[in-house]
């Protein structure tokens, strides 16, 4: 099975219907991307498969096959977004971050507050109650005024 | 995964002729699209199949067209996410957009197709009510050829379809929507993204009212005696009182069969108020 993972070709010897998710964790060794539900409700284990946002627990891994897959290993050119988790107090025990960064550097720049809670709304958090998490995605996307103002409440 | 993966096989054909024909001849293969919901029953070790067939290879089942005669013709393999942003669907079904923003979040848009959801036949898929009140009718297919079946006679009973061993959706053609109609869709859950609803309602309103709803009984259905009495010019209260006659809620662990009830019986006084303005009005979220 051949496929682009962070940029670079890949060839894994994995069963066709194994997920992706034991696949990038097991076989590729990148244990960044995280199994939280098994069942597609938290987003804990999202990568990006040519662009879009997944759960990887929930495609196999056959429908990688040529296609290009990232994950938070290889989410280059985000560390704004990245740090703004850490500065905004977007993550606190730390599963559902990288599921909540692959899936914020899809968001378009300048994104409402309304547009990020909805493009958000795959990832579940169980501690920082959100608000951390809007300010830190208001700030590094640059979701003007109004968005950041709104994400401090 | 409960279920190990070295014991599932994977059939993946590269046509619908190649497709249909594994699935008369090797049978049983559990047709597998987007995944969303397999990979659950996969993941929970509760899914009894061991072959599948892959339909994501099949390009000619994808694509969403609008047809001259403003209906519109959705491909078995449309994603959710298409759906949701595909103009023309925004323009003669807008329900429809409503129900696919509110499938899952953006990870499950992208992968859940329109003939998963119908497949699957859970009682709370969402796009079902739109599908039913837009009269919209599946395209089944097999060796033998295309059957067009209404959705209101595709859901036979609790997560039983039309679909016979061989068959598969190819595509979902929704009639031309009435000029007049104005819709309304509300999804009531705990919240509105990766809930299963407790109640779902979609509604269009013109000379003959449709009305359907899910989560209120074993499929989702089409509130026939509700649409009489308000296609009959009754107050809308006799329809509340004749929507509780259509609709057979239970107890389960989301909800109580009295509360969708109170909650049905809402959303049809909302429907009804909402779309009283002659005004086209957007289609309301939450």
């Amino acid at each position: 099975m051949r496929f682009t993972l962070n940029g670079k070709p890949v060839a894994v010897d994995a069963p066709p219907m194994k997920r992706l998710l034991d696949v990038l964790r097991e076989e590729c060794g990148l244990t960044g991307t995280k199994e939280g539900c098994g069942e597609g409700e938290c987003g804990a284990c999202t990568v990006l498969l040519d662009g879009a946002p997944v759960n990887s627990c929930l495609v196999p891994v056959a429908h990688a096959e040529g296609a290009k897959v990232t994950t938070i290993e290889g989410l280059r050119g985000h560390d704004k977004l990245q740090r703004a988790f850490v500065t905004e107090g977007g993550a606190q025990c730390g599963i559902c971050t990288p599921g909540f960064v692959v899936a914020a550097s899809t968001l378009p720049r300048g994104a409402s507050l309304e547009a990020v809670q909805e493009g958000l709304a795959g990832n579940l958090c169980r501690c920082t109650g959100y608000a951390g998490i809007y300010r830190a995605v208001a700030a590094a996307r640059g979701g003007g005024k109004s968005a950041k103002k709104k994400a401090k409440r | 995964m409960k279920t190990a993966a070295s014991a599932l096989h994977l059939l993946r054909p590269e046509s619908p002729a190649q497709a249909l024909q594994w699935m008369r001849e090797r049978a049983p293969l559990q047709p597998l699209a987007g995944g969303t919901d397999l990979y659950v029953a996969l993941n929970f070790g509760t899914c009894p199949a061991r072959a599948f067939l892959d339909l994501s290879r099949l390009g000619a089942w994808r694509g969403i067209k609008v047809e001259r005669d403003g209906g519109l013709r959705i491909g078995a393999l449309a994603t959710f996410a298409e759906i949701r942003d595909h103009k023309g669907v925004a323009k003669a079904l807008p329900a429809l957009c409503a129900a696919a923003r509110e499938i899952g979040g953006a990870q499950i848009q992208n992968r859940a197709t329109i003939a998963g959801n119908l497949a699957n036949a859970s009682p709370a898929a969402d796009s079902a009510p739109v599908l039913l009140a837009a009269d919209a009718v599946v395209e089944l297919v097999s060796v033998s050829g295309v059957r067009r079946v209404p959705v209101a006679e595709f859901f036979l009973g609790y997560r039983r379809t039309a679909l016979q061993p061989d068959e598969l959706i190819q595509a979902v053609v929704i009639p031309t929507p009435p000029r007049a109609g104005q819709w309304y869709f509300r999804k009531v859950g705990t919240r509105a993204a990766n809930a299963i609803s407790k109640v779902v309602f979609c509604g269009v309103r013109g000379p003959q009212p449709r009305i359907a709803l899910g989560s209120v009984g074993p499929v989702p259905l089409r509130a026939r005696r509700a649409e009489a009495a308000l296609a009959a010019g009754e107050p809308v209260e006799t329809a509340v009182a004749a929507l509780q006659q259509d609709i057979a809620p239970i107890d389960d662990l989301r909800s109580t069969a009295e509360y969708r009830r109170f909650v049905a019986a809402g959303l049809l006084r909302q429907f009804w108020e909402r779309t009283a303005s002659p005004v086209r009005r957007p289609v309301r979220r939450r």
